[in-house]
């Protein structure tokens, strides 16, 4: 399998020592938490400012700095306030409480996951259709591209609506507009991906006579796999972000986006970061995720280590 | 086998001139007896099943003009005819729901459209008409998409609120066309294009610094890559808190969502030139710049042309989805939401209408400048 | 010693070696040889080696870790700089956004020649490698013998005197390759340049060289350096002649005897 992506998101040159590999990433990620702090202080400074002269004190500038970063409701709050908020509403908080981000992500990741598979399901047959078919080819496939011009997250809140109004509701409305958002990318990389067996190997196949079927069990399907990895990666991405604006309308009560709603509304800063945070986390356990799934389908079907 | 085949080929030009015969005849029974549903519903279910063992039949292989123009011609004025029959018979939005009849000239008519769209697929044209066809093809696909929608939303007697048919839709987005120009003034004019010029040109400029010091590009690398599967939709709420209600929180959610994909891609870019290139500019002893603009700049533009292209979709997606976090009441985001709750759906398509036509034309201009800058690529050879 | 009193290359005991996962890898292992200005060299031997680094080591495209080679009377390194060689590829490697006369003018871009020279020196050696009318087309309109030549015009466009070619004719076919061996022939009698030229044609490098010099991998290293005494007028069908048949079998025996040694 010699076969990779499209000339898409890059992948990293190759490191030879470990050091070489994170003292790099380190060492940006110390200079952005430094940025963070030194934005925290000076953002936070004008409202501090003002509560001090009407409280009539002036702190020298250390106790002022600290001030700063302590705020209840900072326009911009410091890390350790985020990392504290993460912990608490982890941790110590019961699990199936309103307070816990692990109980608003599993209801996230749910509708994520669900669309994600609907989404994933919907695009390979599509992919199927398109690649057998050519009359699908030059009618739909362009229709496939524009959809996406379709801006669906700015259309989640009416979708929610419409399905709220004939009685759907639940974790179906946000699955699927995760479904939509996530069939793109699998339907244009499976299309490539079925689509790269080399003529050498389709012409094989036509000398043993092999059915479309067979053609495609024994050679395309197999071929598209590691088209199939890099586009359900995006995938699963996109499902996030529309499982998360899904929530955001009709004063939804669970889940990471009304966390971030309610949090805008009454200016909990604080929520509002940790919950991006939660997000983040979200996301990039689902990416490793399908990183192992891709390694495990590689092992299995004895691709060269990379 | 062969011989079998060959003849039915040959025979279809009959078989559809027979067809003809009968289409003509059932238009002039639809027309003048609509009242009668038991001969039109026969005469339709009889059409329905002619065009779809037309379009099972249909030729796979590929043809070149003019040997099938005939039969293509056919299907499309039979297709022409039976739309034109359907969209008469179109119920208003007060009355009776069409009957049977209705739906079979409506799949028959779609079948039609079907088999036309195939047709046109197999030809094997070369030049302008390719380019022709390659429009041609998606339009019509499109135009039967836009038909089948009015067709079911009206015949169906789909509630306007669930989905209104397009003839609505588009009534609504003539009505509305200085609304929708301060809406498109607002998030794309001054949001989205500010933000997409100064997200893209920021991580293009990083990835150039971060090109000359590879530590810099080593630690950038894998944060970038990580940041682009993360939900960064979700600043949105803190820009607003940071930037206030106006254009400027939105612009700043666009910067943030762009300079990544930018960054990551152009980096990328600027590493794609082959070894045996780089190798070539040592021989000149030619310095860094020298380098970048002459060879590595150049061999670049596809990959930064990529991320452009994936800019202009998500420029705007941010731009109306910050909206949802607090605007002044004008945009495109603020009115979606706002005609949401206030079920005026038609309104709501009409913006979603409007995102599209823009979104394509983003989409459209930046392939444009792509095609002319990046002539020399393999895909565009 | 050499023969001729003006020494181009002069490399003395010089060896490279790569570390890899696998542990050192010798690529060169005591390499001396001397060649002098106006001479066609060809390396030939078996893949690994050495004799593509041994010309990147000229190149100033790697480092060698042992010995000393001097180029021009330089280091490769200043020699570089001093932009002293023209090197070809094993691919014709033309920029493919820019046209043939685009292609050739890069290197005099670089090195800063001004316009009117510029416009002058394309005319001139794209003449040279039989490319005239072909200016204005993009590499891919043009046939892979065609690239070639190009980028043989490209190496000569800048004037230096020490030509360096990496199996430039590898990946053409036969045809190509012979109509090709005996323009660079013509080329290298009307230029009187020194050629460094790597291949792993015997008949090739026989028909080409003054001087064949046949290299042996694990390590890479010289076995046998072959003084050519065919005539500088070479008609393509001198191959058919008892001399060169002479010269192409004690090739090959060299080949052979740097295999027994490895086996």
């Amino acid at each position: 399998m010699g076969v990779t992506g499209n000339p898409g998101p890059g992948v990293a040159p190759p490191m030879t020592s470990l050091r070489a590999k994170f003292l790099p990433v380190l060492t940006i990620v110390a200079a952005i938490v430094a940025l963070w702090y030194v934005a925290a202080i000076g953002m936070n400074a004008p409202f501090q400012r003002d509560q001090n002269s009407r409280d009539g004190v002036s702190p020298d500038a250390w106790t002022f700095i600290g001030q700063t970063l302590t705020q209840p409701k900072p326009t911009m709050p410091a890390p350790h306030q985020v990392a504290e908020n993460l912990w608490k509403n982890i941790f110590t908080v019961k699990v199936t409480s309103k307070r816990s981000l692990v109980y608003h992500s599993a209801v996230t990741l749910s509708s994520t996951l669900l669309g994600f598979l609907m989404g994933t399901a919907l695009g390979v047959v599509i992919a199927i259709g398109i690649v057998h078919v050519p009359a699908l080819a030059k009618s739909f496939l362009p229709w496939v591209v524009a959809s996406q011009m379709v801006p669906m997250l700015a259309v989640a809140p009416m979708i929610i609506v419409i399905l709220a109004a004939i009685g759907v509701t639940g974790l179906l409305p946000k699955a699927l507009i995760s479904t939509y958002l996530s069939f793109f990318p699998v339907t244009v990389g499976m299309v490539k991906g079925l689509r790269s067996p080399e003529v050498m190997h389709l012409d094989l196949m036509r000398t043993y006579n092999a059915s479309k079927t067979k053609t495609f069990i024994k050679l395309r399907a197999p071929a598209s796999l590691p088209f199939f990895f890099a586009s359900i990666k995006v995938a699963v991405a996109a499902s996030l972000v529309g499982a998360i604006v899904g929530e955001l309308p009709t004063g939804a009560v669970a889940g990471i986006g009304s966390k971030l709603l309610a949090g805008s509304y009454y200016s909990q800063t604080i929520d509002v970061w940790a919950a991006l945070i939660a997000g983040s986390i979200c996301a990039v356990l689902l990416v490793l995720a399908v990183d192992v799934a891709r390694v495990l389908a590689g092992k299995a079907m004895g691709a060269r280590p990379a | 086998m062969n011989a079998i085949l060959s003849k039915w080929r040959a025979g279809k030009g009959t078989f559809l001139l027979l067809s003809g015969v009968v289409a003509c005849i059932a238009a002039a029974f639809a027309t003048g007896g609509a009242d009668e549903p038991g001969f039109a519903g026969l005469v339709g279910a009889v059409f329905a099943g002619l065009a779809g063992g037309i379009v099972g039949t249909a030729a796979s292989s590929r043809r070149h003009w003019p040997v099938p123009a005939f039969s293509l011609l056919f299907d499309f004025l039979l297709a022409l005819v039976l739309l034109w029959l359907v969209r008469s018979a179109l119920p208003g939005s007060v009355g009776p729901l069409p009957g049977l009849p209705f739906w079979f000239f409506t799949v028959a008519a779609w079948l039609f459209a079907w088999s036309v769209v195939n047709r046109m697929s197999v030809f094997a044209a070369q030049g302008w008409l390719k380019s022709a066809l390659g429009l041609a093809i998606p339009a019509l696909f499109g135009l039967t998409v836009l038909f089948l929608w009015e067709a079911v939303t009206r015949g169906f007697g789909i509630p306007f609120v669930l989905l209104p048919p397009p003839s609505a839709i588009g009534a609504r987005f003539a009505a509305s066309i200085p609304l929708l120009w301060a809406d498109f003034n607002q998030t794309v004019l001054k949001a989205v294009l500010f933000g997409f010029v100064v997200g893209s040109g920021a991580g293009f400029l990083v990835a150039l610094l971060a090109d000359r010091y590879a530590f810099l590009a080593n630690g950038l690398l894998p944060i970038g890559n990580l940041v682009s599967a993360l939900p960064i939709i979700g600043i949105a709420p803190v820009m607003v808190i940071w930037f206030g209600f106006d254009w400027q929180s939105k612009a700043a959610v666009v910067i943030v969502m762009t300079f990544f994909p930018m960054l990551v891609n152009a980096l990328a870019g600027l590493s794609a030139s082959g070894a045996m290139e780089r190798d070539l500019m040592r021989t000149y002893a030619s310095n860094h710049w020298q380098a970048l603009f002459k060879l590595r700049l150049p061999a670049a533009l596809p990959f930064v042309f990529n991320a452009l292209k994936i800019n202009s979709t998500l420029a705007l997606i941010g731009a109306i989805v910050a909206e949802f976090f607090g605007t002044p009441i004008v945009g495109m985001g603020f009115r979606i939401s706002t005609e949401v709750g206030r079920m005026n759906l038609d309104m709501v398509w009409a913006e979603i209408a409007l995102a599209a036509i823009v979104g394509s034309l983003f989409y459209g201009a930046i392939a444009l400048l792509e095609r002319a800058a990046t002539f020399w690529h393999p895909s565009y050879r | 010693m050499p023969s001729s009193p003006a020494p181009c290359i002069t490399a003395s005991a010089l060896s490279l070696t790569f570390a890899t996962n696998d542990g050192p890898v010798h690529a060169l292992k005591d390499v001396n040889l001397d060649i002098s200005k106006g001479e066609f060299v060809s390396f030939i031997g078996p893949s690994g080696c050495g004799k593509t680094t041994f010309l990147r080591v000229i190149a100033d495209l790697e480092r060698a870790t042992g010995g000393t080679i001097v180029v021009n009377g330089m280091t490769p390194h200043q020699a570089r700089e001093k932009r002293a060689y023209g090197y070809v590829f094993q691919a014709p490697a033309l920029l493919p956004w820019r046209t043939i006369e685009k292609n050739v003018a890069l290197p005099l871009e670089i090195m800063g020649v001004g316009a009117a020279e510029r416009t002058e020196r394309i005319a001139r050696t794209l003449a040279l490698v039989n490319l005239k009318g072909f200016e204005k087309k993009y590499p891919w309109q043009l046939s892979g013998g065609m690239q070639q030549r190009a980028s043989i015009a490209r190496a000569l466009s800048f004037d230096a005197d020490l030509l360096l070619m990496d199996e430039p004719f590898g990946a053409l076919d036969e045809i190509v390759r012979d109509h090709l061996n005996e323009q660079l022939l013509q080329l290298w009698a009307r230029t009187q340049k020194t050629i460094c030229f790597v291949t792993h044609s015997i008949p090739e490098a026989v028909y080409l060289s003054t001087r064949i010099v046949v290299m042996s991998p694990r390590p890479g290293r010289v076995i046998d350096v072959i003084e050519s005494d065919l005539p500088r007028e070479r008609p393509l069908d001198i191959r058919e002649t008892p001399e060169f048949l002479r010269i192409a079998h004690r090739v090959r025996e060299g080949l052979r005897a740097g295999h027994s040694y490895d086996d």
